[in-house]
């Protein structure tokens, strides 16, 4: 029977005013009966246009259909297939311009669902069957190195050691995850669901290390030549954070987003018996259009900030974010100032922001990117008045591995080179995500992960 | 030896602690004026320690510190035989020798624990070291039978002249260059207002001076971004580009002002320490 319902089924969510004082997760998620009643509105196309849009083409149609049926755990099983961290993928994917964005139901109301069906199979599992003991692979005797716990990292091992190698994780901070532990809130992405699914790879036998930085505690030749592995993959991010270069970025109150949401969501400094200091701001301006300048305004807001803007220099018809980030992020009382850019950043006289000195834009012709080009309006300088500026506009590329790999080649981004089956210029190394792309999406990462790991089996055993 | 044991924890004073430390994966690659960064357990800070020494063959690290913030407090109730949760590193740029024959390396207060390894390291790679070691007065000198060791000529001057020469470290260095002393640079480690002079006597003499910075920083890659000074109108990450930079290039006043950003913080955290717990965390 197919539900004819033009809307998805509601997301059950905490009020607005509620969930932007606390960091539990937002929405709270589907009931079996939601997600039965929404996988009904799948009409299970014969072209399946909805895996096209996915990084690892999940079998969209084929987990609806058991979802629908009411057999959950035959629908993870069959996610499980082609994704490693579903848990995660539900919640954090910009599904909007991937799997739902090609959803035929989409021309004429909502798409189906799929991210938090995702969510709800992954969930349902985890409650039902997450006790289940994992046996680890049997092994086939080759040695991998992965550098990086993200989600490109996290992807990779979990495909090598369903093959049967044996692989180790290097992290350079103190814990496993990468950017789905210093980056995404936990009120977006519990931890306890990161930490869960590496607890899977470690049962099924995947060796973690932290506190090891690859190019300067070891090298990656080194962990060739002399740690014995056969094949490294490289996931390490996309590295460091860019700053406008307007007069008053070093003053007090002034950080990257990478810094705030590091502090907030790796250091814990939201709960008090954690001893990382921040700064209690009371007016935050976030400067940028991304998720991670959403992520960024809503965390100094549930941090007791009264006003917290989003500056953004083109229009809400551009803004990058997720839609859904978007509209939780007005409801929680988020500003938006769009076609606004800063220009100055200003202090009092020990050094403490005052405010951010900013210029109206409007639109011009289009750019390189396809996008309108925002052209200042001369003369339309305002200073709105801030005790901490976040800057969220992007990061340029680390080159410590580029720097300490013999031979390796970089791309034309700076990123290390690869080729589409994420090999290097060197044939035992293999890169992907972040370090290669620059700053992209989970999903994305997570792609280039599983395509890392198909291309060291193929060298490894071909 | 389990994975980050102190094995061997000793006072220099009463606000300064040489400890060893196992970290087989740091002291493989560490060089003098590299450092690490530790957290005490799950609920410490992330905090940067230049590093002391270290003994590749033992595995282990030196970290000399002052008992100042939170951290180090926690870090004085640990004993011989406890671990840290976390050690990572070696972190940053070694300390720049090449071509060097004679330097003064110029250490202020507790900056002399980060000075030694820079001094030391020097002296055994055949450069000729002058260190000129200051303190307030008598009862804070510390390492002065290892920097006499460890360096050509060893200077200890004091505020109050109760023990070594009655000087400023800055007035000492202007003394040895008037008499005549030539050197191919001068390395400042102390407080940044220290550093900042002795930097500008450098310049007034055509010296080469580098200064090694502290900053506030979390992961030590270059991800935060928290760590960025001004030098020569660039903002550089003291994690990756330094710490050591060119002291004629720093912008002090900047450095200064970043440095107390969570000063008020830190002496609230640091009163809790002391009235609640006395260091040892009770919730584990």
């Amino acid at each position: 029977m197919i539900n004819l319902t033009r809307e998805k089924n509601p997301m059950p969510e905490q009020r607005p005013d509620v969930r932007n004082k606390n960091f539990l997760e937002v929405s709270t998620g589907y009931t079996e009966a939601d997600a039965v009643r929404e996988a009904m509105r799948c009409l299970n196309c014969r072209k399946k246009p909805c895996m096209t849009g996915c990084p690892v083409m999940v079998k969209i149609p084929d987990f609806i259909a058991q979802v629908a049926k009411g057999e959950f755990e035959e629908a993870y099983k069959i996610i499980s297939e082609t994704s490693s961290l579903p848990a995660v993928c539900g919640r954090v994917c910009p599904q909007e311009n991937q799997c739902e964005g090609k959803c035929v139901h989409g021309k004429k109301g909502e798409p189906v669902g799929i991210g938090r069906l995702e969510r709800f199979v992954a969930d349902w599992h985890a409650a039902n069957y997450g006790d289940e003991e994992i046996k680890p692979a049997e092994s086939n005797g080759h040695k991998v190195a992965v550098v990086g716990s993200g989600p490109a990292g996290l992807a990779c091992a979990g495909d090598l050691i369903n093959k049967g190698y044996d692989v180790t994780v290097y992290e350079s901070l103190h814990k496993i995850g990468g950017v789905l532990v210093y980056g995404i809130p936990q009120f977006r992405l519990p931890k306890e669901i990161v930490a869960a699914e590496v607890a899977k790879l470690e049962a099924k036998g995947v060796k973690f290390v932290t506190n090891a930085i690859i190019g300067q505690s070891l090298t990656v030749d080194e962990l060739i030549e002399e740690e014995g592995y056969e094949s490294v993959f490289i996931g390490t991010g996309a590295g460091l954070p860019t700053f406008m270069n307007i007069p008053g970025e070093n003053l007090l109150g002034v950080c990257s987003a990478n810094e705030y949401l590091t502090r907030i969501n790796l250091m814990k400094a939201y709960l008090p018996e954690y001893d990382t200091p921040i700064q209690k701001a009371k007016k935050v301006a976030v400067v940028g259009g991304g998720n991670v300048a959403m992520d960024a305004a809503r965390c100094a807001k549930r941090m007791g900030a009264e006003d917290v803007y989003i500056i953004y220099r083109r229009s809400a018809e551009e803004i990058p974010a997720r839609a859904e980030e978007i509209h939780h992020a007005v409801e929680e009382g988020i500003e938006f100032k769009y076609l606004t850019n800063p220009v100055k950043v200003v202090g009092d006289e020990n050094a403490y922001v005052t405010g951010i000195e900013c210029v109206k834009m409007e639109l011009g012709e289009p750019d390189a990117s396809g996008r309108r080009k925002p052209v200042v309006i001369e003369g339309s300088n305002f200073v709105l008045d801030v005790d901490c500026v976040i800057m969220a506009i992007g990061t340029r590329l680390n080159r410590l591995i580029l720097e300490t790999t013999e031979n390796l080649q970089a791309n034309e981004r700076g990123g290390i080179g690869t080729d589409s089956s994420a090999a290097t210029n060197r044939p035992e190394i293999f890169a992907g995500g972040d370090a290669v792309t620059g700053a992209a999406t989970v999903i994305k990462a997570m792609g280039a992960g599983k395509t890392a790991a198909a291309g060291i089996d193929s060298f490894l055993r071909p | 030896m389990k994975m980050f044991e102190i094995t061997s924890k000793r006072k220099l004073n009463d606000n300064i602690t040489w400890m060893v430390i196992y970290a087989p994966l740091v002291a493989r690659k560490a060089k003098p004026g590299q450092f690490i960064i530790l957290r005490t357990d799950e609920y410490g800070e992330r905090i940067p320690l230049t590093m002391a020494g270290h003994n590749e063959k033992d595995g282990t690290i030196d970290l000399i510190y002052a008992t100042v913030g939170r951290t180090t407090m926690l870090m004085d109730q640990l004993e011989e035989g406890d671990c840290f949760a976390d050690i990572v590193g070696p972190l940053g740029k070694a300390t720049h020798m090449e071509g060097l024959k004679k330097v003064c390396v110029v250490g202020g207060g507790t900056g002399n624990a980060l000075a030694y390894p820079i001094a030391s390291g020097m002296h055994r790679n055949g450069i000729s070291v002058d260190m000129i070691t200051g303190f307030k007065s008598k009862d804070l000198v510390f390492l002065e039978d290892e920097f006499r060791a460890e360096t050509t000529n060893l200077y200890v001057v004091t505020d109050d002249g109760s023990y070594g020469e009655k000087a400023f470290t800055t007035d000492k260095l202007k003394e040895l260059i008037e008499n005549g002393n030539t050197y191919d640079e001068i390395v400042a480690v102390g407080p940044p207002i220290m550093m900042k002079l002795v930097c500008q006597i450098a310049a007034e003499y055509n010296i080469p001076s580098v200064a090694s910075l502290t900053a506030y920083m979390i992961d030590g890659t270059g991800m935060c971004g928290g760590c960025r000074a001004r030098i020569g109108g660039e903002d550089k990450f003291v994690c990756v580009d330094g710490p050591e930079f060119d002291g004629s290039l720093v912008d002090w006043d900047e450095l200064i002002h970043r440095n107390s950003f969570y000063r008020e913080q830190e002496a609230e955290d640091r009163a809790h320490v002391c009235r609640l717990t006395g260091g040892v965390r009770y919730h584990d």
